[in-house]
């Protein structure tokens, strides 16, 4: 039986990867491309790829304000990278970030991470010119840092990080997030 | 430990880039407009293909200063080209850190026997394939990303249609191979069996591919999506048209859109002239057939 409907916002980007972890943990992935598309669905990754690009796009279609108001409900918003710029851009998560601050693709990295919510095994950290954040406010609850910032911050139902889980085999913050089998 | 410049790092970055549009662009103004556009990705580049096919002589790198105001003035990825085989330009992209190094066709190639080997670079690579031996020679050296070769200048899409289709028509006879026959095959196109069985086993290229060569319109762009590229670069159809900032946004959203055509019909109105296109048969160059 087909899980629970989560969307990710795909206007280009990581979409099919994010799609591969949901199903793998029973949910069903929904692509979503216009405010409607939103409806259907109990919760929302924003994916990596170009923040630019995302955020002027989804702005034309109409999809920020759709955005902006599914966070309002309470639902469950996730962003990786490019994802995590929007959500700050978006006013629902309050961070101060760096675009591209750990540099060019040349000085893209893995590195292991220790993320306590997720037990002891270390967890693969990917960064492909990837956005820091500098800051954030009292009311975002900090879940790992790496080299003194954050990399994955929680602010009541909004998620967000700076590296790519999608493009590893686990799954264990999307089950974080998410929940599932 | 941390560490850089890994498989998963290089491949990871043209991911990120699926769905989206790269296009040339030959100063930081035009890299401005493409960016506002929608573009995932810059090309810089002296003169689009269709001027080198126009101006003739040897194509090469572009100038690094004019690479450098590029990087300046846009936040998404820069991208550069370098002549097949011409490792020492590859390294002074590299030195200038752009974000992916397209070892080109279009460009008068440096080397006839080798390609870069491209696993010696920090910076990822994307090259041209006519099909699906070429792509993964490719891939074998090293390239992160693949792309159609097409016929780059000519606003004519049909040797990009041609390509995307034979590497999916070669996939799926793969998929009918016994162990025998992949052996035999990977002979044949002189790569390794492992990766002959990894595409077997995946359905498609082990690596992100994209179309490119002759996209000249909206629906050039959605018809190859709908070919399954992950995606498009298009090269002098956007600044070589009358109307090129609508242009690029039309064919960015035709590329996310690929497959609703009420949205390609809005898209594709009223946006004046195309680059006027060449016929294939009547080419002196055949960019495509650069490469082996």
């Amino acid at each position: 039986m087909a899980g629970k409907r989560i969307g990710i916002l795909a206007i280009h980007g990581s979409v099919v990867e994010h799609a591969e972890s949901l199903r793998r943990l029973n949910f069903t992935p929904v692509e979503i491309r216009a405010a409607k598309d939103l409806e259907t669905v109990y919760g929302l990754i924003l994916p990596g790829g170009e923040s630019t690009t995302i955020g002027d796009l989804a702005q034309q279609f109409g999809l920020r304000e759709a955005i902006v108001n599914f966070a309002k409900s309470g639902k469950t918003i996730y962003g990786t990278c490019a994802g995590l710029i929007l959500l700050a851009r978006y006013g629902l998560l309050d961070v101060k970030i760096d675009r591209n601050a750990y540099g060019r693709q040349i000085h893209s990295f893995e590195v292991d991470l220790e993320i306590p919510a997720l037990g002891k095994k270390s967890f693969n950290g990917i960064f492909i010119r990837a956005p820091k954040i500098l800051s954030a406010a009292k009311s975002v609850e900090i879940l790992a840092q790496f080299e003194d910032s954050p990399i994955l911050v929680k602010q009541g139902n909004i998620w967000g990080g700076s590296f790519h889980p999608e493009l590893t085999d686990d799954l264990r913050i999307h089950k974080l997030i998410f929940g599932g089998k | 430990m941390k560490k850089t410049n890994t498989a998963t790092l290089k491949k990871g970055l043209a991911q990120m880039l699926k769905g989206g549009v790269i296009m040339d662009v030959v100063n930081p103004q035009q890299a401005i407009i493409a960016e506002k556009a929608g573009a995932v990705s810059v090309m810089a580049l002296e003169r689009v293909p269709s001027d080198i096919r126009k101006d003739g002589g040897v194509a090469r790198m572009s100038d690094p200063k004019m690479i450098r105001e590029i990087q300046a003035v846009v936040s998404i990825p820069v991208m550069a080209k370098v002549r097949i085989g011409h490792f020492v330009e590859a390294q002074i992209l590299e030195a200038l850190e752009v974000d992916y190094i397209d070892e080109s066709e279009v460009l008068t190639p440096a080397d006839e026997k080798f390609h870069i080997d491209k696993s010696k670079f920090k910076i990822p690579f994307v090259c041209g394939a006519t099909n699906l031996g070429e792509a993964l020679r490719r891939i074998s050296e090293g390239a992160a990303m693949i792309r159609t070769k097409g016929e780059a200048g000519t606003g004519n899409v049909v040797e990009a249609v041609k390509h995307i289709r034979t590497i999916n028509e070669e996939i799926a006879k793969l998929q009918k191979m016994n162990e025998a026959q992949i052996k035999k095959y990977a002979r044949e196109i002189r790569v390794a069996p492992e990766l002959v069985k990894e595409v077997k086993k995946l359905g498609r290229l082990p690596v992100v591919n994209f179309a490119a060569g002759g996209v000249a319109t909206p629906a050039d762009a959605a018809l190859l999506m709908q070919l399954g590229c992950d995606g498009v670069f298009v090269g002098s159809g956007i600044f070589k048209s009358s109307q090129p900032e609508k242009m690029a946004k039309a064919i960015v959203e035709a590329t996310m859109n690929f497959d609703k055509p009420e949205i390609l019909a809005r898209v594709s109105e009223g946006l004046g002239e195309a680059m006027k296109g060449l016929e294939i048969a009547t080419l002196e160059t055949k960019l495509a057939t650069r490469g082996w």
